[in-house]
């Protein structure tokens, strides 16, 4: 009986296996593009979004899942970033700055406002921290809004449009190369793009998880005064996570200027850092994988309801009965509130969040 | 030189003094008590060494210099350890990862291993569960563990604030036991305690709080056999 498990268990402890195992999944990782592509560019686009939200959820990770710091406007670094990125790049200002330039550019400047927001609203915990940074998210945006007066510095609601594509290495972007037979389209290339950045971002996040940053940042979760008398600056530690969290949106949001080539402040509402909230939240707060299955999972659920409720409903009925758009965000909403009831952890919890809520809590 | 010097320190919530002007010393090696009824301000005196509320007059000298301005950290990296009055462990790590959150501002390797053997050797019980959560131990195991944590950071000055608070008596018994055996071992330790029959015939000397000042102090034979401590907070 125990056959199967003890092959399993064994395979697992053979170094070789794991990387087969990192071979296959790589190898369909890069295939991935052109299969979907043959269901249609509109998934390849998709799948980039994923990836993308990807990227932001790790960022959003560092302060909510690994600080515990509840930051519900985290979408305003991205818009920092994507706005960096716009503007520097576009002939809005008639900039044109390699992307090799403007996204560290981008990152620092959402670092500066992640320390910003964080230096004021360090002493806030919980709802009271909420609601600050609510509060940002939507200042930000409205900033970025109205700042076409007097000085035209965002273009208001009407956006920044044609930014430029990512060049590398003499290879536009922006448009389909051949190459050994196959046609990489813009899309696929920057899929290619967003696949290296994520592999870094993960990498990072890996590590800061196991260093001593992430143990301080585990000890503040846990108790913050307890953590301040073990030594730990509470204070630098906290900024350091919005530090980092805002730097990863704003390089996620530089990506997202030069991949859409038009952004506006319609972008950045407070519905968007809810979305990247709830990937986090979904996936497993704190847990790197779980995060970006979140991610991957809320991007393409949506998307898929939105192709398949119409046939469906005809299907069952003969007619569609209720609106594609209204059943859609029911359904996306009914599978919420039916997570959080079979996995309040997150589909993939990260260790310490399962113990959280598998312990039952002492009566202190 | 006395490892920590207390001149006339001052502590004020709002606009409530709670400590009036506390003279105190602990010289290195020391085991010294704090005693008195609710609210006389032993607490309050232990927080300010530790930095965790301001002082509102007087200084505080550690090993020489004036702490009283530094912040909660700084203090803690500075060798002055402390267990805060209802443990203040992490209730989700297991007790080796709350035994290495203690060594968190050490840097040597393997001295923090042996220190963990050490630990360990105090307090058995807590090895016989190092991968279970802290949240899971009963309160006399999470005392023994958060004075376990705290002597991971190798403390030069170890405060403890009502280690006997909750625990069943033969718990308390054993938490004053491993008291004496940290004494052994040449750590200086504060102790700041309500049961103080018990604190008194543990600890070399020892101060009586009442209302913010201290109205008593010597060898804790001699407030032992004192008649106003006799009478006051031995029940007698």
């Amino acid at each position: 009986m125990g056959f199967p498990h003890d092959m399993l268990s064994g395979l697992r402890r053979d170094p070789r296996a794991k990387w087969v195992g990192v071979v296959l999944v790589a190898a369909s990782l890069l295939a991935l593009p052109f299969v979907l592509a043959m269901a249609g560019t509109a998934w390849v686009r998709i799948t980039n979004l994923a990836v993308l939200y990807a990227l932001l959820s790790l960022g959003l990770n560092i302060v909510v899942g690994f600080a515990g710091l509840l930051d519900l406007g985290y979408i305003a670094f991205y818009a920092v970033g994507a706005y960096t990125y716009a503007l520097l790049a576009s002939p809005h200002f008639d900039i044109h700055l390699p992307w090799w330039a403007i996204l560290p550019i981008g990152a620092a400047v959402a670092c500066t406002f992640g320390v910003l927001l964080g230096t004021p609203t360090l002493k806030l915990r919980g709802d009271y921290l909420a609601i600050v940074t609510l509060g940002f998210g939507e200042i930000i945006r409205i900033f970025l809004n109205n700042l076409s007066e007097p000085f035209n510095l965002t273009n208001g609601p009407k956006g920044i449009w044609s930014i430029d594509p990512i060049h590398v290495m003499g290879i536009d972007f922006g448009s389909t190369t051949r190459f050994a037979g196959l046609a990489f389209s813009g899309t696929i290339k920057y899929y290619y793009f967003l696949l290296v950045m994520l592999v870094v971002v993960i990498v990072v996040n890996l590590r800061l998880q196991d260093s001593r940053i992430g143990r301080a940042w585990e000890a503040i979760r846990e108790d913050e005064l307890a953590a301040r008398s073990m030594g730990i600056n509470t204070r630098n530690m906290k900024l350091l996570a919005f530090a980092m969290g805002a730097s990863f949106g704003g390089i996620a949001g530089g990506m997202f200027s030069a991949i859409q080539g038009f952004i506006s402040p319609e972008s950045f509402i407070l519905t968007e850092s809810v979305m990247v909230l709830a990937m986090v939240v979904l996936g497993g707060m704190g847990n790197v994988w779980g995060v970006i299955l979140g991610a991957v999972l809320l991007t393409f659920v949506p998307e898929v309801l939105r192709y398949t409720v119409a046939p469906v409903q005809k299907w069952l009925f003969g007619r569609s009965l209720i609106d594609a758009e209204v059943i859609r965000m029911l359904l996306f909403g009914l599978a919420m509130v039916v997570m959080m009831l079979v996995r309040p952890a997150g589909l993939l919890p990260s260790a310490v969040r399962k113990r959280e809520l598998a312990v039952p809590h002492d009566e202190r | 030189m006395s490892l920590l010097a207390l001149e006339a320190l001052e502590v004020a919530y709002g606009g409530i003094r709670a400590v009036k002007g506390i003279d105190l010393a602990v010289e290195s090696g020391e085991l010294v008590c704090l005693i008195g009824a609710n609210g006389a301000g032993k607490t309050t005196t232990l927080r300010a060494v530790t930095g965790l509320v301001p002082a509102a007059g007087g200084r505080v000298l550690y090993d020489g210099a004036d702490i009283s301005r530094l912040r909660v950290h700084e203090i803690a990296r500075r060798g002055l350890a402390l267990v805060p009055e209802g443990r203040g462990v992490f209730p989700q790590l297991t007790i080796e990862e709350n035994l290495a959150m203690g060594a968190y501002a050490r840097s040597e390797r393997s001295a923090v291993r042996a220190d963990e053997e050490r630990v360990y050797g105090l307090f058995p019980r807590l090895k016989e569960r190092r991968r279970q959560t802290a949240g899971t131990l009963s309160g006399g195991e999470q005392q023994m563990l958060a004075m376990a944590r705290a002597l991971m950071s190798r403390p030069r000055l170890l405060a403890l604030d009502e280690p006997s608070m909750g625990l069943a008596p033969i718990m308390v018994e054993k938490v004053f036991e491993v008291i004496r055996a940290i004494a052994a071992e040449g750590v200086t330790l504060l102790l700041v305690e309500q049961n103080a029959r018990l604190a008194l015939e543990t600890s070399h000397r020892g101060y009586v709080l009442e209302g913010g000042l201290v109205t008593l102090q010597g060898e804790a034979r001699a407030l032992l056999g004192d008649p106003r401590v006799r009478e006051a907070y031995l029940g007698e």
